[in-house]
């Protein structure tokens, strides 16, 4: 028998030290964001609420509604394939400033440019930083109130996005990919576009291919998300509808949105697998 | 076989991006015409002198942390929620109830975190409560299939070990079970912080609360400079956050 009193826990202590202090760190965030469960069973809220989901079924399915929600699904597609584009044409040229797969200095110097090529390349890198940093909603956001609502802004905005994150990708590929290639081409004269045709495309288009037809899917649904702040396509629809309380319409809206994405997943699995 | 193929596909992504711009009627020329670049350059012109007065960095310093607040309260109580719908998810009490709860968290993660925040503001009213809600319920469906399948995939002989010495389920899970999968359900739940701290920052455009409603409500009233220190504050949180995980990545996760 045992009299010592064995702890029955050894990390119980730096455990409970390490749990208050999550405690006394997250206590502010507690009263900063205004949490209150008790808000969603609140008699007047919950009523509204349960009036709304109850709406939900059977889902809208009218003649007009069908035709509307048809003409609100083409035009997502269409925003995020005509912004894919846009972004493209932006991306591709800034990739191949951006990079240092192409550098005529770097030839000599073991793959490292010389500072002033370095120096030239820090704006582009800059600029395709801050596309994709700020948000692809809030440029939606943006350009609504530039360009008025609709379409336009949404295509703008994925294009501008998309065109930060592209490029910094490509550039990354173009970097990636085997230089040999590319330095044989640079080292006998050819101009840097052949090198970059005949020296690194071949090697990087399968990967640019795949990842640009991921980021395809993935701006399917940003553009979805966008119609909220008014940038056309299936969102602007839903935020619509929601305001008017139509739960019928919100629910086929959202099972529209469903099959979209699975449909964009489903797509861009064929096309990964047929052009890689 | 393949060639012609894919001569053909390539032909079919040209028709459609041709298709979508007929479709959406854009008109280039006029949208990079002299006129409305002009108009554009005006506008943009209002965000380059943002608004660094005292006051305004207070209040925004305050959308801050209001947004960092909505991000952390969201994921922990995404994270309660996904571990409970993650218990019988992973089939630990019965068939039944693990096709009931797949069903909830595929349908929680389905629906985008804005579309969660408007219907929670629809429910709770405006403000930053409505914001960390849906975080909360968007975030529990990620993490309680992540959780699900972190809890399958650990092995389960140290919590039989337990049972057979006489533990009972709770002890078993608590001491056979929860250490193994510890530290993926923490890496986890911080990538998924990361992530809503970033989504926290835009769930304010539908009214709940953080940065996105104060820049939503300075661009309504057409204050630029007031909108520009906002999204230059939305830039550093989200460069902060990358940084910061970034570099916690290398110190922690691949040494």
């Amino acid at each position: 028998m045992l009299t010592l009193a064995v702890p029955r826990d050894p990390a119980a202590l730096p455990r409970l030290l390490l749990t208050a202090l999550a405690l006394a760190l997250l206590w502010p965030g507690l009263s900063l964001s205004e949490l209150d469960l008790g808000v969603l069973l609140h008699g007047d809220s919950a009523a509204t609420m349960g009036n709304f989901v109850a709406a939900f079924w059977p889902p809208e399915h009218g003649r007009e509604f069908l035709d509307l929600l048809g003409r609100a699904t083409l035009e997502t597609l269409a925003i995020a394939t005509a912004g894919m584009s846009l972004a493209l044409l932006v991306a591709l040229p800034a990739a191949l400033l951006a990079s240092r797969a192409l550098s005529l200095s770097a030839l000599h110097r073991g793959g490292r440019p010389a500072w002033w090529g370095a120096l030239l390349r820090w704006p582009v890198r800059g600029l395709l930083i801050v596309l994709r940093s700020v948000p692809e909603i809030v440029w939606a956001l943006l350009f609504v109130r530039a360009v008025g609502l609709g379409p336009s802004a949404g295509v703008l905005a994925i294009a501008i996005t998309y065109a930060g994150m592209l490029g910094k990708v490509y550039a990354e590929i173009f970097e990636s990919v085997d230089p040999r290639p590319a330095r044989a081409l640079l080292g006998s004269g050819s101009p840097r576009l052949v090198a970059f045709l005949y020296g690194i495309l071949p090697n990087a288009a399968a990967e640019m291919l795949s990842y640009t037809v991921y980021r395809w899917e993935c701006a399917i649904r940003a553009s979805v998300v966008m119609g909220f702040v008014g940038a056309g396509g299936l969102g602007q629809q839903i935020d619509l509808s929601m305001r008017m309380f139509a739960g019928g319409e919100v629910a086929s809206m959202l099972l529209t949105f469903f099959l979209l994405v699975l449909l964009a997943d489903q797509l861009s699995r064929l096309l990964r697998g047929r052009l890689t | 076989m393949r060639r012609p193929g894919n001569a053909l596909l390539l032909l079919g992504l040209l028709a459609a991006v041709a298709a979508s711009f007929i479709w959406l009627e854009i008109d280039l020329g006029a949208l990079f015409g002299a006129d409305s670049l002009r108009q554009m350059g005006d506008y943009a012109g209002g965000f380059l002198s943002p608004d660094l007065s005292a006051a305004h960095l207070q209040a925004t310093g305050r959308g801050a942390l209001e947004t960092l607040a909505m991000s952390a309260i969201g994921t922990l109580l995404a994270a309660g929620l996904g571990l409970l719908l993650a218990l019988p998810a992973s089939g630990r009490c019965g068939l039944l109830a693990t096709s009931v709860a797949r069903l909830l968290l595929n349908a929680l993660r389905a629906i985008p975190e804005l579309v969660w925040a408007a219907l929670m503001v629809l429910a709770a009213g405006l403000g930053p409560n409505a914001g960390t809600l849906a975080l909360a319920l968007h975030t529990a469906g990620v993490l309680g299939r992540l959780f699900a399948e972190a809890l399958e995939n650990t092995p389960g002989e140290p919590a039989e070990a337990v049972r057979l010495a006489g533990g009972g389920r709770i002890a078993a899970f608590c001491y056979g079970t929860l250490p193994g999968v510890w530290p993926q359900l923490l890496a986890y739940t911080l990538y998924r912080w990361e992530n809503n701290i970033r989504m926290a920052s835009v769930l304010g455009f539908v009214g709940a609360g953080g940065l996105g409603q104060m820049l939503y409500l300075s661009l309504s009233l057409f204050q630029e400079a007031q909108a520009s220190t906002v999204i230059l504050a939305m830039l550093l949180l989200v460069l902060g956050v990358d940084a910061l995980s970034g570099w916690g990545r290398q110190r922690w996760v691949s040494a």
